[in-house]
């Protein structure tokens, strides 16, 4: 008798490392395309140093150096003046997925999982196979660490190739070098412009920045004010899916369901607990460890039954009004501007908060549609516009009466910048490569909600500026045509063309009122010439 | 001095007197559209009723057509300085310029400058031929009539295939002789060669005259002087559809653009030989039937209300008749009878047997 085929099946199956898995899958991590894999390598690398900073009380300096070794490869350079890494955790940060301070968190920080800046090491290693040069150092006191990593992909384990001590100028502050396969372009969607708009956003930063041509951009800090340090918040019983409420059961080390709920979840008092365990059917003193799944199911039910106010918002913190104008003055020339902070919502549990900022004018292109800028997290999103609901809220708001054209279902046309800002604990993004944020009506509507309050003021401006045009037009007009009817009249009746003229101008200049009051008698129909529409032939009476 | 030139001079005068004392500059334009057409029972013409627009330059609405209006006037009076003579054409030419310093023109198509010069006779009281400006010629004649032009002889039967073409100014022609019993009028430039062909003037003693489509002017005064000054009737030979009625009811009444003109260009007298209904039947011309279209129903209803065929009962059988048929048909119908069919046959028979409506 033949073994069944299971078996036979069973030979080939095996785990399949974290590190395999990104390997054979990068777009996921946004390596899609060498252009795109410059930009994610980049992206990683600043915002992890403007985390750090953020999260050291440092005012940021980046300098970033993208340097073209020829064959389509390119080394990058990104140095910050962080807290800098301790020597032990230097491998597993920069060569181990997965491995990371946020993902346990609740907290507002541009990074989430800790797969960003270990897959950029990955992909170097994939596409030129050099490994990562990381130096570091956390003070005067303690000597500057340098390291050179590769990962092993089986293991998802760091490799380290040389360690050693070495002198750096730099007293505190981390760099790293990668060489990676990719392919240099300006443009929309490229490094520049990701530097760019997150100077925007980051008013407080200072970002140095040498392009593959040698090219030197600095984009210098408007505020030396640091954003608040954001607090970190216990996730919010709205906000728990089942699968991640049985992980924290099996993790609490409290004694009852009620210590449980009240220990590990935000806005959870002995009464509300009381309440939810009352609404599930269950007893307040049962122990976590024993609850199963079918005590999970109903403890789930029981939450959604409670009323449970909503999560602090003190935890976000959001750029501001003053400092997202500031930094949008800074780096897009434009003759109107204004900004929209949002006051804090709820979706899904967790809290955010939005912002909109406005540019209009200058040397925009008028019949063109409006550039949007796509925030989360003070990070500028790229890729995957039309998947945003920042996009989305764009499409959906009018702005005919903010003085844009705007044809239905699309964006307006006009010339303006806009910028939309999410900033929460855990911005929903549409997939890891985080360009999209997801479509929950909740953030929708308060993105709508900032776009219009910012567009009423738009509107304003765009109004008046417009009025003053056309009073100027409506004087203007009459200058021109008055040499004309002027030597017409001179010549039907044999008087000087120059007394006429004078004369017309001065009444132009006296009946500004009045011509002004005649303007809205004008935009009626001056007489019904067409009120017959004579049809085929018979319309050319006369030819 | 011409009339016409001291007009635009008073009209000048009278402007410039008014922006000496502070008012500002204004026309009164009467204003020529259906709304202020009114017909004239007695006189059985159209006549401009007294509804006139103001028009003034310190408007914003206003400003480039008082302009126009008043730039028309200067080149008629230069053209009256200097005895010339311009068409409609070169009028537009000759006011067409881009204001300094802009990027606005004074005219930008032939239909403004044409229509200021129409506004300019209703202001004036003179015909644009008075004022020097002259339509193309369009337009043949052709019959057994000796005139003068210019000091040239001309003999309308002697010109040819082509035919003597009319003028847009036939004010200074004079008639040295006149052999005929009858004009017959055309809207069909082709069934005028075809007649002309057929040497019809000379069979019937007439005289054939057509234009392409819509008649000109210099076409309608000449058939005036004709009826009034040699007492010859008119006859209108049409295609069977609402143009052509509108046609016959230009050439009758006046036109609705022109109504200011309509005393010294209607012919009270004219008759429409046809296409009829009735010739529809008698001649069998159902089978060359081309279908109404939508403008051509909505046409024609517009046409059945106006004031001068609403209380017609000829006319309004005719256009019942029209609608039934829901068809119109051309005059070349007549020649799927043969091609001189409507020398030898169909004319010869309608005018012996007064087979016309009015």
């Amino acid at each position: 008798m033949a073994e069944p085929i299971a078996v036979k099946l069973a030979e080939k199956q095996r785990a399949v490392s974290v590190a395999e898995f990104f390997e054979r899958n990068r777009h996921l991590l946004g390596f899609d395309n060498k252009r795109k894999a410059l930009l994610t390598v980049v992206k990683e690398a600043v915002d992890n140093s403007l985390d750090a900073c953020e999260e050291a009380r440092i005012l940021p300096e980046i300098s970033v150096e993208i340097i073209e070794m020829g064959n389509e490869r390119f080394r990058i350079v990104v140095e910050d003046n962080g807290p800098g890494i301790v020597k032990k955790q230097i491998p597993n940060i920069f060569a181990k997925l997965l491995y990371g301070s946020k993902f346990h968190s609740l907290k507002q920080a541009r990074g989430q999982q800790g797969i960003g800046i270990s897959a950029a090491v990955l992909y170097a290693q994939l596409t030129t196979g050099r490994p990562a040069r990381i130096t570091s150092r956390i003070d005067a006191k303690h000597p500057a660490h340098y390291f050179e990593l590769h990962l092993n992909t089986q293991k998802n384990e760091p490799e380290i190739i040389k360690d050693e001590e070495i002198s750096w100028k730099k007293e505190r502050g981390t760099k790293v070098e990668l060489d990676i396969e990719a392919s240099y372009q300006k443009g929309d969607q490229s490094v520049d412009s990701y530097l760019k708009e997150t100077a925007i956003v980051n008013p407080h930063a200072t970002i140095v920045y040498t392009n593959p041509k040698a090219e030197q951009s600095i984009f210098p800090r408007a505020t030396d004010k640091l954003p608040k340090e954001p607090a970190e918040i216990k996730p919010h019983p709205y906000g728990i899916e089942l699968g991640i409420m049985l992980k924290m059961i099996k993790a609490t080390e409290s004694r009852t369901l009620q210590s449980f709920l009240t220990n590990e979840f935000s806005r959870v008092g002995s009464q509300t607990a009381k309440e939810i365990c009352a609404a599930a059917g269950l007893q307040t003193d049962m122990k976590p460890r024993e609850l199963e799944l079918a005590h999970v199911e109903k403890l789930m039910e029981g939450i959604k039954k409670t009323k449970i106010i909503a999560p602090p918002t003190d935890c976000i913190v959001p750029i501001g009004e003053e400092l997202l104008e500031k930094g949008l003055r800074k780096e897009v020339a434009a003759e109107f501007y204004t900004s929209v902070t949002r006051s804090p919502e709820v979706y899904r549990g967790i809290p955010f908060v939005v912002e909109v900022a406005l540019a209009y004018g200058g040397q925009q292109p008028a019949d063109q549609p409006v550039r949007i800028l796509r925030f989360a997290n003070r990070v500028p999103l790229l890729y995957q516009q039309s998947a945003c609901s920042s996009f989305k809220s764009v499409l959906q708001t009018n702005w005919k009466p903010y003085g844009l054209q705007q044809s239905s279902g699309a964006a307006p046309n006009g010339p303006l910048t806009v910028i939309i800002h999410l900033a929460s604990v855990w911005p929903p993004f549409t997939s890891e490569a985080k360009e999209a944020i997801a479509h929950y009506p909740e953030i929708i509507k308060e993105m709508k909600l900032a776009l219009q309050e910012a567009g009423r003021r738009l509107g304003m401006y765009v109004n008046k500026k417009r009025r003053v045009a056309s009073e100027r037009e409506r004087v203007n007009i009459f200058e021109r045509y008055i040499p004309e009817v002027a030597d017409a009249l001179a010549q039907l009746s044999g008087e000087n063309k120059k007394v006429i003229e004078d004369q017309l101008t001065s009444m132009l200049a006296k009946n500004k009122e009045f011509i002004q009051a005649n303007v809205a008698a004008a935009s009626e129909r001056e007489e019904p010439e067409d009120d017959i529409k004579l049809t085929g032939n018979a319309e050319r009476d006369e030819e | 001095m011409s009339e016409a030139k001291k007009k635009l001079q008073t009209l000048g005068k009278e402007l410039v007197e008014g922006v000496k004392k502070g008012k500002q500059p204004k026309l009164d334009v009467p204003i020529r559209a259906l709304s202020n057409i009114k017909y004239n029972e007695k006189t059985k013409t159209l006549e401009l009723g007294g509804k006139s627009s103001e028009r003034l330059f310190f408007n914003v609405g206003h400003v480039k057509k008082f302009a126009q209006t008043l730039e028309v006037a200067k080149i008629s009076k230069q053209l009256l300085d200097l005895q010339k003579h311009a068409s409609l054409r070169d009028m537009f030419y000759m006011a067409k310029r881009t204001l300094p310093g802009t990027n606005t023109n004074l005219v930008d198509e032939q239909s403004e400058s044409d229509n200021a010069i129409e506004d300019l006779e209703v202001v004036t009281g003179f015909s644009r031929e008075q004022l020097n400006v002259n339509a193309n010629k369009n337009g043949s004649v052709a019959g057994h009539v000796v005139i003068e032009d210019k000091g040239d002889t001309i003999d309308w039967a002697r010109m040819g295939s082509g035919g003597w073409s009319i003028p847009s100014n036939v004010e200074e022609i004079k008639f040295k002789k006149v052999d005929a019993k009858y004009v017959l009028y055309m809207e069909k430039a082709a069934v005028w060669e075809r007649l002309h062909e057929d040497k019809f003037w000379d069979k019937q003693k007439c005289i054939i005259m057509s234009s392409q489509g819509q008649t000109t002017r210099g076409l309608r005064r000449l058939l005036q002087r004709l009826s009034s000054e040699h007492k010859l009737p008119i006859y209108v030979l049409c295609d069977y559809d609402p143009y052509g009625a509108y046609i016959y009811s230009v050439l009758k009444y006046g036109s609705i653009n022109l109504a200011h003109m309509a005393e010294s260009l209607t012919l009270k007298d004219a008759k429409y030989l046809g296409i009829t209904s009735n010739d529809i039947e008698k001649y069998g011309l159902k089978k060359h039937f081309i279908k109404l279209k939508d403008v051509d129903v909505a046409r024609l209803k517009q046409i059945s209300e106006y004031d001068w065929f609403k209380n017609n009962k000829a006319w309004q059988r005719e256009f019942k008749a029209m609608k039934a048929f829901g068809a119109k048909a051309e005059i070349q119908a007549l020649s799927a009878r043969g091609i001189t069919f409507i020398s030898d046959q169909y004319l010869p028979e309608k005018i012996k047997n007064k087979d016309w409506i009015e």
